[in-house]
């Protein structure tokens, strides 16, 4: 039975991306407009209300990495004089672009008519846009999310991001569409985006009991997928995570832990919270690698990219501007050091964690640099050890499965060992 | 303020004093400064921008930590940061770990990449007890948006920085202090004009070495010593030398190594313009000192900043332009691209910047380099290179 | 009597390490890791239980005949097994001889190995009656290989049987011989080794029984580079990192802090008192850190990796080297000895370079506590551990530093320990 529902869930949200891709290859011909923007700081409720469509660079990146194409698009990148040192989401990107722009699933990706700048924690996506701007002849808009340098997101900062999307986001989509802006729709979107946060948060957090239903990093991926994307305020976004939550707690009244590469993981050895991104050129290969050991993630920061929604906020209907101006200042990347070391000390102490491990990848310094200051701070909060694992998002010259295997099984061996002699 | 000996000392004791200052790691200048009055308080600033006048209007002295160069032994610093991650914050890390940043009261960390935006939060964590500023620069293109913010973030700063430093907030400070900054950009503008103009009387290397000690001094101590250079180099009769001339772009965070730039200069090119050190003159404009100054400072930097790598530009055409223009502003012959390895603005900018120059016929090469760089054999042989085929081909 | 065994498997050495039931160390056991795992892993296991063996009989022998008798013992066993390896090589390159040489060449060739392989087991046998010191660290193949190529090139013919020919059937065979299992066990050797010996009255009897002591292998357990293709089940393999603090603690129980810098990776290991590890950092994969860093400047230099720590010692002014980049290693090295910076100097900076690598692993570990002991075969380089040690004392003050005579053996140890302990 379980395994039928599971199967939903998966199967809804193919069929929504398969969907979504084929409007997206007709839009040419619909005229339905298409704006590119990013995942983190996204304003997807806004531009649907103005039935423009969404493309998401770096989900083009990862889903191209899993297809096993991101080397050759890399390597175009790097013919074209991009640098070996640079993120590999942006080479990624752009070797696609150069290459016949195909997506995830086989489709050709339709031009972009607006460039979408939604800047959340990351310098390199305003150098992405810049260098994406010089493939497309097309209207660029900018908004800028200060960072929570201190912290925390101050009003004067909440102000700033209200007024770029009052004052530029919106009649740019305006002159896009030739639409006026409806505040009723995008109050109806926030709802809806509301109630699916809500459920993904039930999702997360069920991962709080023994066996975990849930896998909160690799199978978080999935999960996150929609509501980190197009589908973030519609009516089929909400529909996946209810039936997504409904499958979750049945799996979790049944006892029964999540899907993985080595089946069902319902006997769990080791809890862990996992910070950093995934590699996505070895998904499987790195899922494996903790599922084969018994390892389930508990926790996790990536699944927080396209917003943090399990310390409290939810999109408010009431505030349509300067609530998507918190989504953005809120999104992990954009929370300070300070901020991701109390997140994960507090992820290791409320989901009963075992352990943490930073998954550190070359491309992106938003994340890494600064990650083993995080580990040192996790570990001496916690007094739980960490492990520090090293790779990239979609540069498979990066991702070397000896060595992490090596490290995981002698970072989970040092778990077991310390555990057998706290029970002696 | 100004505390120049008199008779003006000559050229060559300038450049001495530069280069001692520039390599004191410990920071003894703006120690000694501290130690005159004990109420003295100093802030420290990574590159690329920081509003220096905000900080003396609060009473503080700036000082740039612009890294340890090749003159540091990285001890502690690698153990913060992965390999793949630029050399600028290890040798930063290991400058406040060896307590050579004990001096500072507060650290400012402008928006220049991510690394530098991350180690703002490293400080914090490391020194809970310090004053620790993370500064946005304002990106977006529609003007008044971005000089509000920009407002508001200057008025911030000068506030905190008043309390650390126990001041009162004076109107009357702020436009002095923006009456000095303005004096520094005009030194060091006529110095650039001046190697322009006539590089054989500016080496880069002591322009780059005065401008570094600069960073560390009181803003009287660099004016006296900047204008007497300044008036030494325009007498000095000079000998002008059959070079190629070039504009040095993308190493405006990290700095080159000292020996990178004598490398470029000897094997037969003259640095006509370049970014090092860009901060100091990245508000292109006299700021006007009338007026409410944190507008007119905010406003300013909305209306001028230099174009570079760690700022928006609104326009694909002013990407493309932007090499062309630098390099007929200054008369060059050629563009080096000289970035630092893992510099993201730079090096996402790069194949931007040199479709740019290339679609204008501007011959270019690129290299990247750490600050502690220790050797310059390939740099000569491609700069050498450069020159030779430059002078061969490329001049008209 | 119960025995324990712990196998680590590196990827330049094999080790083996025999435990008894109280968990003292029996024997050990190293070889070169060759492309057959369990070969190497068979042939370290075989060489441990032979130093087994000896250790059971050492108290017997000496009691009998004084410490000579047993250290001639040694040797005589030890001439055995090579006369065995000779013997082998032999056979693979007379086999092989007829496809490698001409049908002219043949007898005259054949001459020349009868020759050759008198020769070679001759000096074997003289050393032994000299009372040479047996080298012992060598494997067959290095010992063997300067020996044969030194007897070839005396007694080769330029016209006829070149040096050429009879290296190549030498390289040509050493591999089949080294990747072929070959009997070197004690209880085949011993009777002959102490034929050798003029017998002092209870000698043989010590052997014999020594021979006969039933060994039984109550549990083994791989670690190492390659312990994944120890045919082990899974929970008979622990990872390097647990066998190398419990090793280190076995070997100086108030350790915290292990460093290891091996050929291939550097870990920084912090364990507690009971030798469990708490913490531990290795390198990515940058090189920059390890033991390979000095191969490749040994290359660049034209000089044996042994010889660096020696001449970088005679340094009175290290230069400092800022890149351990091992891409640019040969590029900085080349440049500095152009601008006449003396060798011993620029060593001098490449070893504390490297060191300093290292340390910062060791410091995003947690830092020195005290004792601090230092594995690896870097940690036989004399300039290397002077790095460290002003390191250690510049960076975290007074700190006893362990560098033992058997750190090779670490891991195996370690491995041996938690065989024992899952028994």
């Amino acid at each position: 039975m379980t395994e039928i529902a599971k199967d939903r869930s998966m199967e809804i949200q193919k069929e929504m991306l398969a969907d979504h891709y084929r409007r997206l290859e007709d839009a040419p011909k619909s005229g339905e407009p298409v704006v590119y923007t990013f995942v983190p700081g996204n304003l997807n409720e806004l531009v649907r209300s103005f039935d423009a469509l969404p493309v998401f660079p770096e989900i083009n990146a990862l889903q191209s990495a899993m297809r096993g194409k991101s080397a050759g698009y890399i390597a175009t990148a790097e013919k074209a004089g991009h640098s070996e040192d640079v993120c590999s989401y942006v080479k990624c990107d752009v070797g696609m672009a150069r290459s016949g722009n195909v997506g995830p699933t086989g489709t050709r990706l339709p031009r972009p008519d607006l460039l979408l700048l939604s800047y959340t924690g990351c310098y390199t996506f305003m150098k992405w846009f810049e260098l994406l701007r010089e493939e497309y002849d097309c209207p660029v808009v900018f908004v800028q999310v200060p960072y929570q340098g201190d912290g925390s997101i101050t009003p004067g900062h909440r102000a700033y991001v209200a007024r770029q999307i009052r004052e530029t986001v919106i009649p740019a989509l305006e002159r896009l569409t030739g639409k006026p802006y409806d505040e009723g729709r995008l109050r109806e979107s926030l709802a809806r985006s509301a109630r699916a946060e809500e459920d993904l948060v039930a999702v997360f957090e069920s991962a709080m009991r023994r066996p975990s239903p849930i896998d909160a990093y690799f199978g978080a991926v999935y999960y996150v997928g929609p509501i980190f994307s197009a589908f973030r305020g519609t009516e089929e976004g909400a529909e996946y995570y209810r039936t997504l939550r409904e499958e979750v707690e049945e799996r979790a009244r049944q006892g029964l832990g999540p899907s993985t590469p080595s089946g069902v993981l319902t006997r769990q050895k080791y809890r862990l919270v996992v910070e950093g991104p995934p590699n996505w050129t070895h998904f499987r290969d790195f899922w494996k690698l903790f599922s084969d050991e018994g390892a389930v993630v508990v926790a996790s920061t990536y699944s927080k990219v396209g917003g943090t929604y399990d310390f409290g906020f939810r999109h408010d209907m009431e505030d349509p501007l300067g609530t998507l101006a918190d989504y953005c200042g809120g999104c992990y990347t954009n929370i300070d050091l300070p901020g991701r070391v109390r997140m994960l000390a507090d992820y290791v102490e409320r989901y009963s964690a075992d352990g943490f491990v930073i998954h550190s990848v070359k491309s992106c310094n938003s994340f890494s640099a600064g990650q083993l200051t995080i580990l040192r701070e996790v570990e001496k909060r916690t007094g739980v050890p960490g492990a520090f694992f090293e790779s990239d998002l979609v540069d498979p010259r990066y991702f070397s499965p000896a060595n992490l295997k090596n490290r995981l099984e002698s970072y989970l061996q040092m778990i077991e060992a310390r555990r057998g002699a706290a029970a002696r | 303020m100004n505390r120049a000996p008199s008779p003006a000392p000559t050229r060559v004791a300038i450049v001495d004093w530069a280069a001692e200052t520039a390599g004191d790691l410990d920071f003894s200048a703006a120690r000694e400064w501290l130690a005159e009055d004990p109420s003295r308080r100093a802030a420290g600033y990574l590159p690329v921008y920081a509003p220096r006048e905000v900080i003396r209007a609060a009473g503080m002295l700036p000082v740039g930590v612009h890294g340890g160069g090749d003159r540091l032994e990285i001890i502690r610093g690698d153990a913060f940061y992965q390999s793949y991650i630029c050399h600028l914050p290890r040798s930063v890390i290991e400058l406040a770990q060896s307590g050579r940043l004990s001096m500072l009261s507060a650290m400012l960390f402008p928006s220049t990449c991510d690394v530098i935006r991350n180690l703002s939060g490293v400080w914090r964590l490391l020194y809970p007890e310090l004053y620790v500023r993370y500064l946005d620069l304002p990106q977006v293109p529609e003007r008044a948006i971005a000089a509000d913010f920009w407002e508001s973030e200057l008025r911030s700063l000068f506030l905190d920085l008043c309390e650390i430093a126990g001041t009162r907030p004076s109107q009357t400070r702020l436009r002095q202090e923006i009456r000095v900054e303005n004096e520094l950009r005009a030194v060091i503008g006529r110095l650039y004009r001046l190697r322009r103009d006539a590089p054989e009387k500016v080496p880069t290397e002591e322009l780059y070495t005065l401008l570094r000690a600069g960073e560390v001094v009181p803003a009287g101590i660099f004016l006296a010593r900047a204008r007497d250079y300044l008036a030494a180099a325009e007498a000095e009769p000079g000998r002008k030398r059959d070079r190629v001339r070039v504009v040095v772009a993308g190493a405006f965070c990290e700095p080159p190594p000292l020996g990178l730039i004598k490398t470029i200069e000897r094997a037969g090119c003259s640095i006509v313009d370049d970014d090092f050190l860009l901060g100091n003159r990245l508000v292109a404009e006299e700021v006007p000192s009338d007026g409410d100054p944190i507008r007119e400072l905010a406003e300013a930097f909305v209306r001028s900043a230099r174009k570079t790598s760690i700022l928006y530009e609104g326009r694909a055409e002013g990407k493309r332009e932007l090499i062309a223009r630098r390099v007929a502003d200054a008369r060059a012959d050629g563009v080096i691209f000289a970035s630092a390895s893992f510099c993201d603005p730079a090096l996402l900018d790069r194949p931007m910047l040199r479709a740019g120059a290339e679609a204008a016929g501007v011959p270019s090469i690129a290299f990247k380099f750490a600050e502690n760089t220790g050797q310059f054999q390939q740099f000569r042989e491609l700069a050498g290179t450069f020159a030779d085929s430059i002078k061969l081909w490329g001049k008209t | 009597m119960k025995t324990f065994v712990g196998i680590d498997l590196g990827s330049t050495t094999t080790k083996a390490v025999v435990l008894d039931e109280e968990g003292a160390v029996l024997g050990r056991g190293i070889t070169n890791s060759r492309s057959n795992y369990d070969l190497a892993a068979e042939v370290a296991r075989t060489e441990a239980f032979v130093s087994a063996r000896f250790s059971l009989l050492r108290a017997g022998v000496e009691r009998a005949a004084g410490p000579a008798a047993l250290d001639r013992l040694l040797r005589a066993f030890r001439l055995e097994q090579r006369l065995v390896q000779w013997a082998r090589l032999r056979q693979w390159i007379e086999a092989s001889a007829p496809r490698a040489a001409p049908a002219s060449l043949q007898s005259a060739l054949a001459a020349t190995l009868e020759e050759l392989f008198a020769r070679l087991v001759a000096e074997e046998e003289e050393r032994f009656r000299g009372d040479e010191a047996a080298d012992r660290s060598d494997f067959f193949r290095d010992a063997a290989g300067s020996a044969y190529a030194r007897v070839a090139q005396e007694i080769a013919d330029p016209r006829g049987v070149t040096c050429d020919l009879l290296i190549g059937l030498y390289d040509h065979s050493i591999i089949a011989v080294e990747n072929e299992p070959l009997d070197l066990g004690f209880p085949n050797h011993i009777r002959a080794a102490l034929a050798r010996c003029e017998g002092a009255p209870g000698v043989a009897e010590a052997a014999q029984a020594a021979a006969s002591a039933d060994l039984e292998i109550a549990a083994s357990v791989g670690t190492g580079y390659g312990r994944a293709r120890l045919p082990f089940p899974k929970e008979q393999i622990r990872s390097e990192i647990l066998c190398h603090g419990l090793g280190a603690h076995a070997m100086f129980p108030a350790t915290r802090t292990v460093l290891d810098i091996g050929g291939q990776d550097t870990k920084a290991i912090q364990v507690d008192g009971d030798g469990l590890v708490t913490s531990f950092q290795m390198n990515d994969r940058c090189a920059a850190g390890c033991g390979r860093y000095l191969g490749y400047i040994a290359d660049e230099m034209n000089m044996g990796l042994h010889e660096l720590g020696p001449l970088a010692l005679e340094s009175r002014a290290p230069v400092r080297i800022n890149s351990t980049c091992t891409v640019f290693a040969g590029a900085e090295l080349r440049e500095r000895l152009s601008l006449g910076e003396r060798r011993e100097d620029i060593l001098a900076g490449l070893h504390r370079a490297v060191i300093l690598r290292a340390m910062s692993l060791v410091a995003r570990s947690g830092g020195i506590a005290d004792e601090f002991t230092f594995t690896g075969g870097v940690a036989k380089n004399p300039a290397a551990v002077l790095a460290l040690r002003n390191l250690v004392a510049e960076n975290y003050g007074e700190r006893r530093i362990n560098i033992s005579a058997d750190s090779i053996y670490t891991g195996a140890l370690g491995a041996a320990l938690f065989a024992r302990r899952a028994a």
